[in-house]
């Protein structure tokens, strides 16, 4: 049973489905229903064979998230005021700042957190939103990983929105240095919202449904 | 590591009570007692199906509270402690959270503390409503559905780990400005990551709900 599921993984191979059998599975919870079923009997969310808005969520939220990020990086992230003296950075600017001061290990952090991950997500998104219609690279099973990084490594890249609040509530002492949050903050925070409930609203089914599609 | 296999080939009429849809790639499984300390991945894309282990229930019980109480410690004891040219600065997890409660930025205090409080404190508090009872070996409570599924809602968002590595930059970034020192809010804190995330490990979604739905009948 196992090599046989090896030799064939990834290529076009009769797998049982619950759609296929005329049945629902739910997303939550695994549990099987015909396909009348509206709401799961064992966690009482909401099922569907498969969601027909869900690629147009997928990419409402998408598109939501990447204007709010352009906001991001043109506003100051920090404003911070030395000794009278004022000075703002933006996210790539704070980037550089840490870089600057030797700290390059948490340069990189931030940046991998700030930059990478956001675009990069941004790009997985699309590409497995536009994957499941056309004829894919990538096999199933690279995808599938695939949406299962973009959905674990999401929340991480709340980590400069908070480092601005801690700063912020750390560094008020009036005369010396004081830390202020930058509307950048917001836009940020907003991006990274957008952009997890735009991975969540995609539906791996997805993925997976091409490989059998000729004969629905 | 065992395989769940796919329900007997000629296709007769099935009983969905008998089966399990994999949530990732809707392929249909024989649902069969699966032995405490083995995980059955789904057959075409090996995402983990279940993995009950022997006591989970009890310890996640355990962990939930321990945060709980962590949680409650870590907001109202000092976090961090800045000193620089004889003046002191303490700040608690509230003062972090307030941060942006000066004009424009409001929301963004709401979201913050939702981030690193409320969502952390309402999915350990769901939890133990849920596999409380679970756990003692008793009925489930009342309404213990939607108080798990508002708790798998909010796993994604509970966001105490992605805050302390935020902490830690926040640390070094101020490092040469001013002296500083950790507070026990701040351990507290640390601790209360560990224990989340050991707790997320032991939890198996799909047996809590298989649970939950056989203890209903009984």
């Amino acid at each position: 049973m196992q090599t046989d599921d090896l030799e064939n993984a990834g290529r076009t191979q009769e797998v049982l489905t619950a759609r296929r059998a005329g049945l629902t599975g739910c997303r939550n919870c695994g549990r099987v229903h015909d396909c009348a079923a509206q709401v799961c009997a064992r966690c009482g969310s909401r099922i569907a064979s498969r969601d027909p808005h869900s690629l147009q969520r997928v990419w409402a939220w998408l598109a939501a998230g990447i204007i709010v990020y352009i906001p991001a990086n043109i506003y100051p992230m920090l404003v911070t005021t030395t000794f009278g003296k004022t000075s703002q950075n933006s996210i790539v600017g704070g980037v550089i700042e840490l870089f600057h001061h030797g700290a390059y290990v948490v340069a990189l952090i931030v940046f991998v957190a700030s930059v990478v991950i956001p675009i990069g997500k941004f790009l997985a998104i699309a590409y497995l939103a536009v994957s499941v219609r056309s004829a894919a690279v990538i096999r199933g099973h690279g995808r599938q990983k695939l949406y299962e990084v973009v959905e674990f490594i999401g929340r991480w890249s709340m980590i400069d929105v908070f480092v601005v609040a801690i700063l912020s509530a750390l560094v008020q002492l009036d005369f010396a240095a004081t830390v202020n949050p930058g509307i950048a903050a917001a836009s940020f925070a907003l991006s990274v919202a957008f952009t997890m409930l735009s991975a969540h609203s995609f539906d791996p089914r997805l993925i997976w449904d091409a490989y059998e599609a000729d004969d629905i | 590591m065992t395989s769940l296999t796919p329900p007997p080939q000629p296709r007769q009429a099935f009983d969905p009570e008998t089966l399990i849809a994999c949530p990732a790639c809707d392929a249909l499984h024989a649902d069969m007692a699966v032995p405490a300390g083995a995980r059955a991945r789904c057959h075409r894309c090996g995402t983990l199906l279940l993995a009950p282990r022997e006591g989970a229930l009890a310890q996640i019980v355990t962990l939930a509270a321990t945060a709980l109480v962590l949680m409650m410690s870590a907001v109202f004891f000092p976090f961090l402690e800045l000193s620089a040219g004889g003046k002191v600065q303490r700040s608690s997890l509230l003062d972090a959270v307030m941060a942006f409660s000066s004009g424009k930025l409001l929301p963004l205090t709401f979201a913050v503390a939702a981030l690193i409080i409320v969502l952390p404190l309402v999915r350990f508090a769901t939890l133990l409503y849920v596999l409380g009872p679970l756990a003692l070996g008793a009925r489930p409570a009342r309404h213990a559905v939607r108080a798990f599924r508002i708790a798998e809602a909010t796993r994604p968002w509970a966001m105490a780990e992605v805050f302390i590595v935020g902490v830690v930059v926040a640390l070094i970034k101020i490092s040469g400005l001013a002296k500083l020192s950790l507070g026990p809010a701040f351990w507290a804190f640390v601790t209360l990551v560990l224990v989340t995330v050991l707790k997320d490990n032991f939890m198996c979604r799909l047996t809590i709900w298989k649970t939950l739905e056989e203890r209903r009948k009984s």
